[in-house]
């Protein structure tokens, strides 16, 4: 089936909201081309469990399609329409399984040498909608913090190398309650910006207390979905014909409840089950897990305040060891996780200036418990060192400030 | 597994990239850069200022003791962890040792399918593969070792293959009806061999077994058999008890690869020798420290691979040594990917990598900007050993011939 033979009624297994969304957009829907439809629907058949900024985010997608004339659009999407696909993929069920469409379509388009064609088309597309559409204003100057290398005791290789030249460095940092003041400034920035998933604290490990203004989301918390979620994957694995490709599509059907989470929150509860089956790695590393979990949470609900506390990981153990989810306390590499998560700080601010009113934002990232720490703000000159003696509640008004 | 990267594109927001330049382009300044860093850090001289004659005319005497090895620095590793200023600690080995010796290639782009089977399949068939990177099935063209033994007449035990275990035990010989069964390379799957050697009990060895580091948590099955014990103590000269003994010794599969790669050296001398590293691979847990160990690690064991080299008389004084990473990562800055951790938006850091050319006919310290494709190394091979490769789709490289 073809996107101009769309009907409303063909949405009818998508959830409400959604559901409505697709109807009310349907001619819009109509006009544009199989290349591009599956990946919009992706987004809209989760509507019900987006973030605000992504519902937004799609209702502007939709509402600029649905202002194009039919000339507008067949100008937008004239390089979608250049991607040729398969009638295989024109019979799939794309309306109700998008997702496992553009898995296809992905392999397709690799196969067939067209992948640098829609790459291009993608680009292009993304860079018209963001000219057309306006740039809200932010209630408050962005901020993210990456506290890192806890538990090391000393480290003597240079930290922060790929952030120096755009902040300044200090290095006589007061560590004394340095968690607890950030946590204190964050949570009274959150009180006075109460936006919705708005504010967030993402803990490695075991989060600290901390203020219920926040969205919290921590490694150890989410134990028993790792372990569920394991338990899946071995028991798939083991299912002949399987194949990594296969367990990837399984992965991605996979609810909350499946995995043994009840009563949650369901936005945040599909947030967290698709850390772990849309991740690399993060099953089985939290430094990666909490990499991971910052880039998505900044990609998806486009936080003001992202706070990333990374915790060691465990050491580099074998595969099918970890996959057995065997007993005990794996030995931990404090040094290891204090390289990644030093990596991670900087994809961390990278993924931060993505988002609107990156000219105005400011990052921390601190190495816990010691003296060096690394500011980026608008009014704090880059690639600079300072020996000012500071402690880590002071370095964050002057950042913010 | 194929990634839908470039479908998240239109819908990211890209802050960072302005005046962005077109894929060739990219390719072209990241090749560039790599010839700066090893002007810099080498003195290696430009080698358009050098083109003469060629090094091959006077090695054509000994053509038929000519030796050729390639290594595919497997898993892609990207400039700013290797050749770039802040990287050069990563390969002390290569920079210090292996380039000075060698004529450096600045731009080699894998314009094929950036899967590590698939992608292996490739480099040997001088065409881009399609087939499906996570199935053990045979490229569709010949490769490399078909050409060499059918055209030469060169008996199987002439044409060998040591590669990690996903898929790559069909890479030795194509399906194509004038070459394919019977005229391809041995290969030898190290870790099969462990496996057969510890009888499918690997509880002391299963730090070499894992696979498959794109989907880390699948992991297939490793089947060892009969034949492979017979490789053991027919063809390497080797026991069981002392392979048992030595794979204990080794931190990584590669490790125990190159073990079996300079063993297969001493006792059987093969002319075409093919070695496909995989331990950099790591990087899809997204554990960066993993992956910077496995870079030096790789680093290491090319070193190691030469020095073999220069101490084995049949391979002393007529061995061309080819290095080069099957593609790279994804960079940093790419809003499609996550950095370092994949190869999933075909970038120019994904596809653009580099190739180290040494011994036998080269020319030593010598840097070459002309873009060249990961596919121009069969018929390269072939103009140096005397073969044609005629199904192929590169071009030979100039400056080898």
């Amino acid at each position: 089936m073809l996107p101009s033979s769309l009907q409303a009624e063909q949405f009818a297994k998508y959830p409400p909201e959604a559901r409505k969304l697709a109807a009310a957009n349907l001619r819009a829907l109509q006009q544009l081309p199989l290349s591009f439809l599956p990946g919009l629907l992706r987004e809209v058949i989760d509507f019900d469990f987006k973030f605000p900024a992504e519902r937004n985010a799609i209702e502007k997608e939709l509402a600029n399609l649905s202002s194009l004339s039919q000339a507008e659009a067949n100008q937008w999407f004239q390089e979608f329409t250049q991607i040729s696909l398969s009638s295989k993929l024109e019979h799939l069920d794309w309306v109700n399984q998008p997702g496992q469409f553009l898995e296809q379509e992905s392999a397709y388009l690799w196969a067939t040498h067209q992948l640098d064609a829609f790459r291009k088309a993608a680009t292009d597309y993304g860079d018209r909608l963001r000219s057309t559409l306006l740039v809200e204003q932010i209630p408050v100057r962005r901020i993210g913090i990456a506290v890192i290398g806890q538990g090391v005791a000393s480290y003597d290789g240079p930290l922060f190398r790929n952030l120096r030249k755009h902040g300044t460095y200090f290095r006589q940092v007061k560590p004394e309650n340095g968690l607890e003041l950030l946590l204190t400034v964050v949570a009274d920035r959150a009180k006075a910006h109460p936006v919705p998933y708005g504010h967030w604290y993402v803990d490695g490990g075991q989060a600290v207390n901390h203020s219920s203004f926040m969205t919290c989301v921590q490694y150890r918390a989410l134990e028993p979905v790792r372990v569920a979620l394991l338990k899946y994957m071995q028991t798939e694995i083991g299912r002949p014909g399987m194949g990594p490709e296969e367990l990837r599509t399984n992965l991605a059907r996979l609810k909350p409840s499946d995995l043994g989470m009840k009563g949650g929150d369901p936005v945040l509860d599909r947030f967290q089950v698709k850390l772990f089956t849309e991740g690399s790695g993060t099953q089985i590393f939290s430094t990666t897990f909490a990499q991971w979990t910052a880039r998505e949470a900044l990609r998806r609900a486009q936080p003001l305040t992202l706070l990333v506390r990374f915790a060691p990981r465990q050491r580099q153990r074998p595969m099918n060891e970890l996959l057995s989810g065997s007993p005990g306390n794996p030995d931990l590499d404090f040094t290891g996780s204090l390289i990644d998560a030093d990596m991670a700080a900087y994809y961390q601010w990278i993924n931060q200036q993505r988002l609107p009113g990156s000219e105005q934002s400011s990052f921390i990232v601190w190495f816990e418990d010691h003296s060096q720490a690394l500011a980026i703000a608008p009014s704090l000159p880059r690639g600079a060192v300072s020996n000012s003696v500071i402690d880590l509640g002071e370095l964050l008004s002057l950042v913010i400030s | 597994m194929i990634d839908q990267s470039p479908f998240r594109r239109s819908r990211t927001a890209e802050v960072l990239v302005k005046g962005r330049l077109s894929p060739s382009e990219l390719a072209q300044r990241v090749g560039h850069s790599r010839r700066d860093f090893l002007r810099d850090a080498a003195g290696m001289a430009l080698g358009t200022t050098l083109m003469g004659a060629s090094p091959f005319v006077r090695g054509q005497t000994a053509a038929k003791r000519r030796k050729v090895i390639v290594i595919t620095f497997g898993g892609g590793a990207r400039d700013q962890e290797t050749f770039a200023p802040e990287g050069q600690e990563n390969i002390p080995y290569l920079m210090h040792q292996l380039i000075p010796q060698s004529s450096f290639f600045t731009q080699v782009t894998n314009h094929g399918i950036l899967g590590h089977y698939v992608a292996t399949a490739s480099l040997t068939t001088g065409v881009y593969e399609t087939l499906n990177n996570f199935s053990a099935i045979p490229p569709q063209h010949p490769t490399v070792f078909e050409y060499f033994r059918k055209d030469l007449k060169r008996p199987p035990s002439d044409a060998w293959v040591v590669a990690p275990s996903n898929g790559f035990n069909r890479i030795g010989e194509s399906e194509c009806r004038s070459y394919g069964p019977g005229l391809g390379a041995r290969v030898v799957l190290p870790k099969h061999l462990l496996s057969a050697a510890t009888s499918g009990n690997t509880t002391d060895y299963e730090h070499l077994l894992r696979d498959n580091y794109e989907n880390p948590l699948y992991v297939p099955q490793i089947g060892g058999s009969e034949f492979e014990l017979q490789q053991l103590e027919t063809i390497l000269k080797l026991s069981v008890d002392d392979f048992r003994a030595h794979a204990r010794t080794v931190s990584s599969p590669d490790e125990l690869s190159v073990y079996i790669a300079k063993r297969l050296m001493q006792k059987e001398s093969p002319s075409l020798l093919w070695i496909t590293m995989h331990d950099i691979d790591i990087a899809h847990t997204g554990a960066y420290s993993l992956y910077i160990e496995a870079i030096q690690r790789t680093d290491r064991l090319c070193a190691e691979i030469w020095k073999a080299v220069q101490s084995e008389p049949e391979y002393s004084g007529n061995t061309t040594l080819l290095i080069l990473p099957d593609f790279g990562r994804d960079a940093d800055e790419d809003p499609g990917g996550n950095g370092f951790q994949h190869h999933r938006t075909g970038d120019a850091a994904s596809r653009t990598t580099w190739m180290i050319a040494m011994g036998a006919g080269t020319r030593p310290g010598v840097v070459y900007d002309s873009p060249l494709q990961s596919i121009d190394l069969v018929p390269s091979l072939g103009a140096m050993m005397g073969f044609s490769p005629t199904l192929s789709q590169g071009q030979p490289i100039k400056e080898l011939l």
